[in-house]
């Protein structure tokens, strides 16, 4: 790890300050894979603002119109165990807890969780290139092993995953990111707040240099009656999703009349298909129309060998992830961590 | 061999020298005073300024468990946090869950259900089943499994140590903020089925 100073914020105001008047400045907040970062020396920040000692950034609260807003530096934890997350985001509650350990959510920010970076194997190699740690030196995951990679929205510069479970829910539910900055506060839309790795893949996300997270706010709709998320890795615990389903169905009896899904560990960001969503509603739920969606969301799909897997089992994985969610009769109880393992 | 994988300098130059500060920690009780730079984590504070070696190192980096620590009672990675980040909070760690002669009912129940082999992941298995039991969600021996997947024993003696944590659980005990052990009330339960 290198030389760095760090300040503890006392306010939202500060910390923006106080990253803006520090070069080559870095946000902390739970740590668990910024430290990790630097301890490998793929992170080099020389300042950190931690801003751990944030509290107004640690609430969880209703939203007037029936959301709710996760406060950036509360914990995965604490959300995913968080009765009104549980009763009327079960989604969420049950994705955050399908990832990392009891320890990493202690420690784990809901807005760090959004910022984690890739786990592609050569992102952490320093000894081969790759062009999102150092741009221009190449993508070495392309020819190379690149199993746990991504099949949609590649570029011939990066094949990268976004390797979050959180996000996946937070994608379907259609969460929006607050986010507060140099320029003061703006909001960002889940689905165009990370970004497709195209020529530039060094960027994961759209937040403009120094601004910071402040909450991620939870429209109403928690889809709490039918929802499924199927986590596929190659560990029963503790391990990244080689593919994940995240889905909210709003049903009529046997109709769909809303879907929204999204897919994590095949693309550069939480991949959602409108054009596949819409294929659903107002249809009557059947493996036959499952199949079609799903051969719709992968027909773009480029294997690179290694990873080709991916395509046919994130096929059946919609597949199976729909019949769940539409064949749910009523919340999974408070436990459903276990669940997750099919 | 191309040197095009050679990082470019920095285009600033990082403090050469560390820019220690007081640091206080409180540990087990106790307020301790150290001088450390900031990159310090709360595992290498605990056992190279405080002597606290109970705490081990495995892997550095999240991944095994063994810098388990309890922060407010909550089970965290201690080599993943900066130590100065964690001033005002109360930490526990193993020594300060128990010593030689009074043993707490989790490393008791280690020995009795001869849950370790080499020893070397055991603090941090015995903090982190100490948390689990204050987070009172894992009941069944799946979910304590499933809430144990973050300690990593490569001796392999998983099946005991999920024995040790299943009887310590349904009696019950509980480490409060301040970092001391109560026993809570619970309903009676069935005598552990193993000896």
């Amino acid at each position: 790890m290198n030389s760095f100073t760090l300040t503890q914020a006392a306010a939202v105001d500060e910390a923006v300050s106080d990253f803006a008047g520090h070069t080559g400045a870095a946000y902390l907040g739970g740590g668990t894979n910024l430290i990790d970062l630097m301890k490998e020396n793929v992170s080099r920040p020389t300042h950190l603002t931690s801003l751990n000692h944030l509290s107004a950034l640690g609430q969880i609260e209703d939203l007037p119109g029936g959301g709710l807003r996760l406060g950036a530096l509360a914990t995965n934890a604490d959300t995913a165990w968080n009765p009104e997350v549980e009763v009327r985001y079960p989604l969420l509650s049950q994705t955050i807890l399908a990832g990392a350990t009891p320890q990493l959510r202690n420690m784990a920010t809901n807005g760090g969780n959004l910022l984690q970076r890739t786990r592609c194997y050569y992102f952490y190699d320093l000894a081969t290139p790759c062009n999102k740690r150092e741009p221009g030196t190449g993508c070495s995951a392309i020819n190379g092993m690149n199993r746990v990679c991504g099949v949609l929205g590649t570029s011939e510069s990066c094949i990268a995953t976004q390797p979050s479970d959180m996000c996946v829910a937070l994608a379907a539910l259609e969460a929006v990111v607050r986010v507060q900055g140099p320029n003061g506060e703006r909001t960002i839309k889940f689905e165009d707040f990370h970004r497709l790795p195209g020529d530039q893949p060094e960027l994961d996300n759209t937040l403009a240099p120094g601004e910071l997270i402040t909450a991620i706010d939870l429209p109403a709709q928690g889809y709490a009656k039918n929802f499924t998320y199927l986590k596929l890795r190659d560990r029963a615990s503790y391990a990244f999703a080689l593919v994940s389903v995240a889905v909210g169905l709003e049903m009529d009896g046997n109709t769909i009349k809303t879907a929204r899904f999204a897919l994590g560990g095949v693309a550069h960001k939480p991949w959602r298909d409108q054009a596949a969503e819409k294929m659903l509603e107002g249809q009557t739920a059947s493996p036959d129309l499952f199949r079609q969606v799903a051969a719709k969301v992968f027909e773009s799909a480029i294997g690179y060998g290694p990873n080709s897997f991916k395509i046919e089992l994130g096929k059946r994985a919609i597949v199976r992830a729909l019949k769940q969610a539409t064949e749910m009769d009523q919340a999974l109880d408070s436990n459903a961590f276990l669940n997750t393992n099919p | 061999m191309s040197l095009h994988f050679i990082q470019e300098p920095l285009d600033h130059t990082p403090p050469a020298i560390a820019p220690t500060q007081p640091v206080t920690l409180h540990i087990n009780g106790e307020d301790h005073t150290i001088q450390i730079a900031p990159w310090t984590s709360l595992l290498d504070a605990l056992r190279e300024y405080l002597d606290l070696t109970g705490t081990k190192k495995g892997c550095d980096h999240g991944q095994c468990g063994a810098c388990t620590v309890l922060m407010d009672g909550k089970r965290i990675n201690s080599c993943l946090a900066l130590a100065t980040v964690y001033q005002g909070k109360q930490i526990t760690t193993i020594e300060g869950l128990g010593g030689e002669d009074d043993l707490s009912p989790l490393q008791q129940a280690f020995i009795d259900h001869d849950a370790f082999q080499c020893g070397y992941c055991t603090p941090g298995q015995i903090c982190s089943a100490q948390g689990l039991i204050n987070e009172g969600r894992a009941k069944t021996e799946d979910e304590v499994r499933e809430l144990m997947s973050g300690n990593l024993c490569r001796c392999g003696a998983y099946t005991n140590i999920l024995s040790a944590v299943m009887e310590v659980l349904h009696d019950g005990q509980v480490v409060v903020d301040n970092g001391t052990l109560v026993t809570i009330p619970m309903q009676p339960t069935q005598s552990s089925s193993v000896n």
